[in-house]
């Protein structure tokens, strides 16, 4: 049997993601510096809200409250302990849920990134981060994900050990990055860089794509370049909506409803076919989101400057692909071996 | 390879002029036994152990540092590079402490509370010492509490802040509010960075400065104290 996600890409032309985790369990009353998977055992029905939320608005995909359920991320709350109980839970109110829809909703087991740097520039062994995203993944699998979603990450070896250790689960899975510095990751990747290394897994993703970063700009920019490069894979599009402010005490992004429903149109036409947002998007935003792919007609791929006029402008100049590939050679001495 | 002379230069041979731009080569590349090396050479032949620190490390590291603001390094690059610029100052920082040589000041910087992310701190704290400031680092998931308490004992000019994620990044303005709320907030610069966040929430949590990277944190930094001890020598 095909998993939930693979049928629905399947019959659909595109599918709606859902919107943020953690602004929206802001939203709800969670305080800064509080890990927001400890609320699926503690607030379950904060949880179940957040999903519900997304549900009825429309997604057809929602992602669980896992982002940050991995070991190396829960020591610091001192629940490193409870890496199975926590994402089994956090995909079990998914499950309970996505079920009650009354319509084929996938539920996403969210793994994000460990925070750890990888070797040799960092501690990390490839080995000991598989182990870390296997444990996590053995959690959302019994919690009855359909699919795990590996996301935000930056590191070449990190999306590699997470794509490991779905194999190992035997989980079928999607992974994005975030793409915040200058159109690259923080590790230097750019779109076409993720897009060769997708085709070089030895297990593969059933899609991949970019996920929050800078703005819905700088976002689609990226998307174009995975399409640029040729993919046949479903391309998955999760921008944040605006930027961050701070207003009366908490934040909040300045993404419109209205912005985000261009961007999602945008998107399609940019060649994603998984549209959702990331921090910030709220139910509302995902709302106006789906209306406008329900409603407005597909388009040609649009120009960069089309997308600056209608959603703003990019963060940087390049974003380290196509003919800007590589920076102009800095003059140097000789250089040793 | 466009040029397959690789001629193994030894440093020891190079004249001044073209050891100091070699060390800067040497440190684009994270080479960091050469910088070490190029150091020992520099003190041999009778440097002033400040002099070292600002024409061959942090001359070095500002072209790494206009790099990486410009997109053309990312962050395991610049990473490589502190390392070997590290390598250099494990030499130099006994010696300016002996030879008294001139301070820039002190930060102290922490990851905020819910956050293990150091990838930034981290640069921001090589970054400063390679321009000659004093930083204890509290590490990650610091607490308003340790911050204060570092602020009482370490007396820094600057306090930095770092938040990776949507989700802690809110916990900058707590330990604003507290310093405030305790009568110091003035005492000291406040600068605050990382990934998510942008001038505007710098300037809302009451921030002095939001820091887009490594580099520009070091640009800050010098700025503010320069403007502050003009301030104490005018009052």
């Amino acid at each position: 049997m095909t998993d939930a996600l693979s049928r629905l890409l399947d019959t659909n032309d595109w599918l709606m993601a859902d919107g943020a985790t953690g602004t929206n369990l802001f939203n709800m009353g969670l305080s800064s510096g509080e890990a927001p998977e400890l609320w699926n055992v503690d607030q379950p029905d904060n949880i179940r809200a957040l999903y519900r939320g997304a549900v009825e608005a429309g997604s057809d995909i929602f992602l669980t409250n896992s982002f940050g359920g991995n070991a190396a991320r829960l020591k610091l709350h001192d629940a490193q302990n409870r890496v199975a109980e926590l994402n089994r839970i956090a995909a079990e109110l998914g499950r309970e849920v996505a079920d009650a829809a009354g319509r084929t909703v996938v539920v996403a087991g969210s793994v994000g990134p460990t925070g750890e740097i990888m070797e040799p520039m960092g501690a990390l062994s490839y080995a000991s981060a598989v182990e870390i995203f296997h444990e996590q993944a053995e959690g959302l699998k019994a919690g009855g994900a359909d699919v795990l979603w590996v996301e935000t990450i930056s590191a070449p070896d990190e999306f590699k050990a997470a794509a490991e250790a779905c194999k190992m689960a035997g989980m079928p899975w999607c992974g994005t990055m975030s793409f915040d510095t200058a159109g690259r990751t923080m590790m230097g990747v750019t779109a076409t860089a993720l897009a060769e290394l997708v085709d070089k897994l030895p297990y593969q993703p059933l899609a991949f794509g970019a996920n929050c970063g800078v703005g819905a700009s700088d976002l689609l920019r990226t998307v174009m370049g995975f399409a640029a490069a040729g993919t046949e894979r479903p391309i998955i599009a999760k921008g944040n909506a605006g930027i961050p402010k701070y207003v009366d005490g908490h934040i909040h992004y300045d993404g419109t409803p209205a912005l985000m429903a261009d961007y999602a149109v945008l998107a399609r036409d940019c060649g994603a076919r998984i549209i959702g947002g990331c921090c910030g998007t709220t139910p509302e935003h995902l709302k106006a989101m789906r209306e406008a792919l329900e409603t407005r007609a597909p388009g040609p791929r649009p120009s960069l400057e089309a997308i600056a006029e209608k959603l703003g402008g990019f963060s940087s100049a390049s974003d380290g692909t196509g003919e800007n590939a590589a920076p102009p050679p800095r003059p140097r001495r000789r250089r040793r071996s | 390879m466009a040029d397959e002379e690789e001629d193994d230069i030894i440093l020891s041979e190079l004249p001044d002029d073209e050891l100091v731009p070699q060390m800067g080569d040497d440190l684009y590349d994270g080479l960091k036994d050469e910088v070490a090396e190029g150091v020992n050479i520099l003190l041999e032949r009778g440097w002033a152990p400040y002099r070292i620190l600002t024409e061959a490390l942090v001359s070095g590291m500002t072209v790494v540092g206009n790099d990486f603001r410009d997109g053309i390094l990312f962050v395991p690059e610049v990473l490589q590079a502190a390392n070997a610029m590290k390598a250099g100052m494990a030499i130099l920082k006994p010696l300016l402490a002996e030879t008294g040589a001139p301070k820039m000041g002190k930060m102290v910087i922490g990851t905020v509370k819910g956050d293990i992310h150091d990838i930034g701190k981290n640069l921001v704290s090589m970054m400063m010492e390679g321009a000659g400031f004093d930083v204890v680092d509290l590490g990650i998931n610091t607490d308003v509490d340790q911050y204060l308490g570092a602020l009482e004992t370490e007396q820094p000019d600057i306090l930095g802040m770092s938040a990776l994620l949507t989700t802690t990044m809110p916990y900058m303005k707590v330990v604003i509010d507290t310093m405030a709320e305790r009568g110091i907030r003035g005492d000291y610069i406040v600068l605050v960075g990382g990934a998510p966040l942008n001038e505007e929430f710098g300037r809302a949590i009451g921030a002095d400065a939001y820091c887009r990277d490594a580099a520009v944190a070091v640009e800050t930094a010098k700025a503010f104290v320069a403007r502050k001890h003009n301030q104490m020598a005018a009052g």
